[in-house]
């Protein structure tokens, strides 16, 4: 019985498409495909790509290349004899070094206030929270004056600390405290809102097999916020890279000791050295990005789970 | 393990979550809880957990008191109704985590727990995945990996919130079945809480009926659905057409429909009729059949009194052809409560 109505049905069918078939006109042959895109619901591909490329361009690729071009004015010799001049190298050094233990030391306590806003409700929450951003907002020479008066011998912390032995400022160590206050923000707000997603039953599910509170945090919370980490740690150490208003104040700026290589650079402009200072430019530049390239290719494995 | 709720009380702010609950689970059981959202089903669940802890009362398991032992301490196995799967880890590295915590002489050797998490994952229908991540499972997976991980510490008794909620229709009736199939190939004690009626009845040896944080009824569930002890329990647990009158002189009476009603206070009442329970009875009094459906093996009717209450009635696939019309019917059973 079924059978038959299902035959039935078939016929039908293909006679309604055969009548289809005589009448409609044929359908339009889609055109060329374009080469990245596929047919989707979401229109605008053309255009943000469009777009991104031309801000793109004119924001950053060609200024960059304007850069790498200037270097290229002088021969293969003398632009290596400057990149790895020994005042550049010390430079260089600092610069990458204080950054990254800069970067590192916000990564732990970039954490925790994002722990801290995101845990537990405390009076002043906002004022603590608004507190967060302020290294965003304020310009980076007033940062650097502070930071300089309060950690200099005679200032309100350092004088504390010159007892300890404990040189604060003026050194490289001043150039770390500054790049930390640079940076915390980034860690804290990547941080924060995957903090806030991450789901409480998961702590309570490892609570239930048995493990306790540091093992929930170390094996479970962590590890979870790991690529969201390194997202900040990545920010927050391109941001020290580039850093230069708030450092030079604090760091003494000592040719080889507490140089920092923004500085350098705008000390050859200030004497005309203009390939010079695009040399190290250039030099800062393939360094920073391979950096944020190996940072990303780490979040990427990082992000397997996802 | 016997599990005993004395008295437990939980307010959350000033709404009372949990109001003086009793209850006794016996080992190897395997027992529903069944309300509404908010009548403080998970809220027990989770006090037996030890994952909330009551203001007063106690929670005994074989007699021994852990109202404010850890969740740690009380080696329970917890499902969550959202799976809580740790993203990060595989599927073997999240059975094996209530394992690879225990420190010293009771964490087992890596081979062991290797072992282990094969057999887990084998019990559950999964093997081969044990590589996978979570994301890279569906639904049902997950919550079967969930399952296993809680099934790993061989927990003393397993609690599951909801465990099949988020899943679709055909999947959670093939978990269902699953689950009983380990409950009954482990023994472990085990407490679920649903808001699915169908699902408690079919899973479970007893269902508690909560509502407003008390529990209004517990008992097989035959007993629940063919003896409610409550105008709740007759409502929430399978189909009833419910019907306000009055009682006096042991008979109730509402509109056209007349029941027996000895036994039952005099004054305002409510009864319940099932649909399965409305015969076609020459006795009986009219209705007007609006429509009639078959649905696999019964005929749905709805039908409108004379006074235009709405009515549904159940019958068999055959009658089908006879609800059609104006028809006579009577109520052979009904549960009937005082106001």
């Amino acid at each position: 019985m079924w059978r038959a109505r299902i035959l039935d049905d078939d016929q039908t069918m293909t006679a309604d498409t055969a009548v289809r078939r005589s009448s409609a006109p044929p359908p339009r042959q889609p055109g060329k495909r374009p080469l990245f895109r596929r047919r989707s619901a979401i229109p605008g591909f053309g255009l943000t790509m469009g777009v991104t490329l031309t801000v793109l361009s004119l924001i950053v690729l060609i200024p960059l290349s304007a850069v790498v071009l200037k270097a290229a004015h002088q021969s293969p010799a003398d632009f290596w004899a400057v990149a790895t001049s020994q005042r550049s190298m010390a430079a260089y050094r600092l610069t990458f070094g204080a950054a990254f233990v800069a970067a590192v030391i916000n990564g732990v306590f970039g954490v925790l206030t994002a722990w801290a806003l995101v845990r537990y409700d405390f009076p002043g929450k906002t004022m603590v929270n608004a507190l967060v951003d302020l290294p965003f907002a304020l310009p980076t020479a007033v940062a650097g004056i502070a930071l300089a008066t309060l950690y200099a011998p005679t200032g309100w912390v350092g004088q504390f600390l010159t007892p300890l032995g404990i040189k604060a400022a003026y050194n490289p160590v001043g150039v770390t405290i500054a790049l930390i206050f640079i940076g915390l923000p980034f860690v804290v707000r990547t941080i924060e809102p995957v903090l806030r997603d991450a789901a409480e039953d998961v702590e309570e599910a490892a609570a239930s097999l048995g493990a306790n509170r540091i093992d929930t945090i170390l094996r479970i919370v962590l590890p979870a916020l790991a690529p969201a980490w390194l997202t900040g740690f990545a920010m927050a150490f391109a941001r020290g890279v580039g850093e230069y208003g708030s450092v030079i104040f604090i760091a003494g700026n000592m040719p080889y000791k507490s140089e920092i290589a923004p500085l350098l650079i705008i000390i050859q402009l200030e004497q005309f050295e203009y390939a010079r200072a695009a040399t190290i430019a250039v030099v800062m530049l393939a360094v920073s990005f391979t950096m944020l390239l190996v940072i990303n290719a780490i979040q990427a494995w990082a992000r397997r789970f996802d | 393990m016997t599990i005993t709720i004395r008295s437990v009380e939980k307010k959350f702010g000033r709404y009372p979550a949990l109001n003086k609950v009793d209850l006794e689970i016996a080992d190897g059981e395997l027992l529903a809880l069944l309300g509404p959202s908010g009548s403080g089903k998970t809220t027990l669940l989770r006090t037996i957990a030890g994952l909330e802890f009551p203001d007063a009362g106690q929670v005994l398991f074989d007699g021994e008191d852990v109202t404010f032992a850890s969740a740690a301490a009380r080696r329970v196995g917890f499902v969550f109704q959202q799976y809580a799967l740790f993203k990060h880890m595989t599927v073997a590295k999240n059975i094996a985590f209530g394992l690879d915590v225990r420190k010293g002489k009771d964490k087992p050797s890596k081979v062991e727990i290797a072992r282990r998490v094969e057999d887990l994952l084998k019990l559950v229908e999964l093997d081969g995945l044990g590589k996978r991540y979570p994301s890279q499972l569906s639904g049902g997976q997950r919550q079967r990996v969930a399952l296993s991980r809680a099934l790993a510490v061989q927990p003393s008794v397993l609690l599951l919130d909801e465990p099949f909620g988020a899943l679709d229709a055909t999947v959670r009736k093939s978990l269902r079945r699953e689950l009983r199939r380990v409950h009954d190939a482990t023994g472990v004690t085990t407490i679920f809480v649903t808001h699915d009626q169908e699902e408690a009845l079919e899973l479970a040896d007893r269902v508690a009926i909560l509502n407003k944080g008390e529990i209004e009824q517990i008992g097989t569930p035959d007993q629940v659905h063919d003896q409610p002890e409550t105008a709740f329990v007759c409502g929430f647990v399978g189909e009833a057409n419910c019907f306000e009158g009055q009682v006096s002189g042991g008979r109730f009476s509402a509109g056209p429909l007349g029941l027996p009603a000895s036994g039952v206070r005099e004054g305002s009442a409510t009864a319940y009729v099932r649909p399965h329970d409305f015969v076609l009875d020459d006795g009986g009094f009219e209705v007007r059949v609006d429509r009639a459906h078959v649905q696999g093996a019964l005929t749905t009717v709805n039908a409108t009194a004379a006074d235009g209450r709405h009515i549904e009635i159940s019958a068999s696939r055959a009658e089908a052809t006879r609800f059609q019309g104006t028809v006579k019917i009577a109520a052979r059973k009904a549960h009937v409560y005082a106001a």
